[in-house]
């Protein structure tokens, strides 16, 4: 049994990156992932990825900030220590709104950027997961799972026919962790 | 999915559309000849100006709609232009109709009480038209309208009024023609055209949309003044004129037209709605705070006439129609691409941008009536109806004008068939 672990077909062209995954698709060889240097338009549906549910974290995110600052400031001027504010009455909706609306903006924002950290394993400091570095740079990846029940061979003519200009068999999952 | 669109469709307006936006007009003129013979002069007048504004506040955003897709050199709306471009082409007439209205207003005299006088005044701009006002020693003198008549007399009033329509008008004109140049000549040159009166007239309109809603309805009340008021109504005629357009788009599709219109372009114009939604009440917020917070006499009273009893249940009612119901309707991706929850949406938008008119222009003009419930009416429901009978009229016989549904050379046009989002 050969130690390959993943399979790699480095294109040049996004196109032709496309036009791979297609005629791997066509013979039944499931793709692991994909990693290009910019977003290319289309490509999430025709991998089959799920929409993102980046959304209802803001959304939670959102309610939560909104909740939390609403709550504080009903203590602090309502219910704690009562304060006459330009004669107005003790517990003036109105004038928490904007407040209430800066917190939930401020919450949604961070719980999203922090959401998004967790989910694709990124955060300041930390190595991130990259198979080959060059797809950070000028080039588009195709990953495979070498586990699969097709022939190396097969796959590596497959990747050649699309126009790939470089067939890497990796024998560790992410190259960017030394 | 269709790929072969025909781009030489006409539309042709015929059948049933025709027949009841005719019946609608002439419910309109009806309402409008009871209401004055039932003695309801000043109302039905109050009426015709809300309408006539609102036509027009279409028709304007649908020129500010073209132009802003040729500044920002968007590619997606490319291939719905047509429509706000048909909108831009029935101005003229809604521009002529809402100065008739303002003249007629403004000439016409009746016999009415003021702060508990009996007095002669013009149906409508009555605080500051009527005579007297800016007569010294007149029992009518008032010295704050007086100080304010080098910019609130009829003469200047008029004169405005004539220029930011013509203007608006010309520019709409201008965009349509050129587009249907560049349909015969093709090439850039039209398309860099565009872009040059487009961004000429952004700049003119943004200066003079204020003036244009603080002559027109702010003015109703001309002791008041907010400097929120002109963006609040740009908001207003914004979002109400995004969701006309997109409720002309649906009905045109299922009459089988415009089938290169998919489901991303209709999501585009709900986050539009949706956004400029938010904005509008964005807006109406500002002004209301700052407002309720400093608490000055002659701020606040705006807000005390919505408050008394007669108007507050739809002073409430205009918030969840144009904030909650966008916010909780379309706010999911989901629900602003199944077309008739949309559909839903804008015709709750158009109803609602309508109380929003009806709640600025009604307290200062006809005052309070005896009950919440007799606010509206068969007058406001008439008026409404025959309005929107002539713009449907209108703007389905301007489109029938054009020679193509689409503008076949617009240089975007197959990014705007390829939206995808």
């Amino acid at each position: 049994m050969s130690s390959t672990k993943y399979i790699l077909g480095i294109f040049d062209d996004p196109d032709e990156l496309m036009h791979g995954i297609d005629k791997l698709q066509k013979n039944s060889i499931p793709i692991y992932d994909v990693y290009t240097p910019m977003p290319i338009h289309g490509i999430d549906a025709k991998l089959g990825i799920k929409d993102s549910r980046l959304g209802y974290a803001a959304f939670m995110f959102g309610c939560m900030g909104g909740t939390t600052i609403f709550t504080l400031v009903y203590y602090f001027l309502a219910h704690d220590w009562p304060m006459n504010i330009g004669g107005k009455n003790f517990f003036p909706i109105p004038d928490f709104i904007p407040v209430t609306f800066e917190w939930t903006v401020l919450f949604a924002s961070y719980g999203m950027a922090f959401t998004f950290f967790f989910a694709t394993h990124l955060f300041p400091g930390r190595a991130p997961r990259v198979m080959d570095l060059r797809a950070t740079n000028d080039k588009f990846v195709i990953a495979i799972d070498a586990k699969g029940d097709v022939p190396h061979e097969d796959i590596n003519t497959i990747l050649k026919e699309a126009g790939a200009v470089e067939v890497k068999h990796n024998d560790r999952k992410y190259v960017s962790y030394e | 999915m269709n790929t072969h669109n025909s781009f030489d469709e006409q539309f042709e307006f015929t059948g049933k559309v025709k027949t009841y936006s005719l019946a609608a007009i002439a419910v309109g003129v009806i309402t409008i000849l009871a209401g004055f013979l039932t003695n309801n002069g000043e109302r039905t007048f109050a009426n015709l100006l809300l309408m006539g504004y609102y036509f027009a506040c279409v028709c304007i955003a649908g020129v500010f709609f073209c132009a802003l897709q040729y500044v920002a050199q968007a590619g997606w709306s490319a291939s719905l232009i047509r429509i706000p471009q048909a909108f831009a082409k029935v101005l003229p007439v809604a521009a002529i109709l809402l100065l008739i209205i303002i003249i007629a207003g403004l000439t016409l005299t009746h016999t009415t009480e003021i702060e508990g006088k009996q007095v002669i005044a013009p149906y409508l701009y009555k605080v500051w038209h009527q005579a007297g006002v800016t007569t010294p020693g007149s029992e009518n003198y008032d010295p704050i309208l007086a100080g304010k008549s080098g910019f609130l007399n009829m003469k200047f009033f008029l004169v405005r009024l004539v220029l930011f329509l013509g203007g608006y008008t010309i520019f709409g004109l201008l965009l349509a023609k050129y587009s249907e140049t560049e349909d015969d000549l093709g090439g850039l040159f039209y398309y860099k055209k565009s872009f040059t009166i487009s961004a000429a007239f952004l700049v003119v309109f943004g200066f003079t949309q204020p003036i244009f809603s603080f002559d027109v309805i702010m003015s109703l009340e001309a002791h008041w003044f907010s400097t929120m008021f002109g963006w609040y109504n740009f908001a207003a005629m914004w979002v109400s004129s995004l969701a006309v357009i997109t409720l002309v788009i649906i009905w045109l599709r299922t009459q089988g037209y415009m089938q290169w219109i998919t489901q991303d372009h209709l999501h585009s114009l709900g986050q539009l709605i949706f956004g400029f939604s938010i904005f509008w009440t964005y807006v109406w917020f500002a002004q209301f705070l700052l407002i309720y917070y400093a608490n000055l006499p002659e701020e606040s009273v705006y807000f005390f006439r919505r408050w008394e009893p007669e108007f507050k249940p739809w002073f409430w009612l205009t918030i969840v129609l144009n904030f909650m119901a966008p916010l909780l309707i379309i706010m999911a991706r989901d629900s602003k691409r199944i077309t008739g929850v949309l559909k839903t949406t804008c015709i709750i938008l158009v109803i609602g941008h309508w109380l929003d008119y009806f709640i600025m222009i009604m307290p200062g003009t006809v005052g309070p009536q005896s009950e919440w419930y007799t606010e509206i009416g068969l007058i406001e429901l008439g008026v409404f109806v025959g309005f929107a009978g002539l713009f449907i009229f209108l703007t389905l016989n301007a489109l029938s004008k054009f020679k193509s549904l689409i503008p076949k050379k617009h240089p975007f046009l197959q990014e705007s068939l390829h939206h995808h989002i």
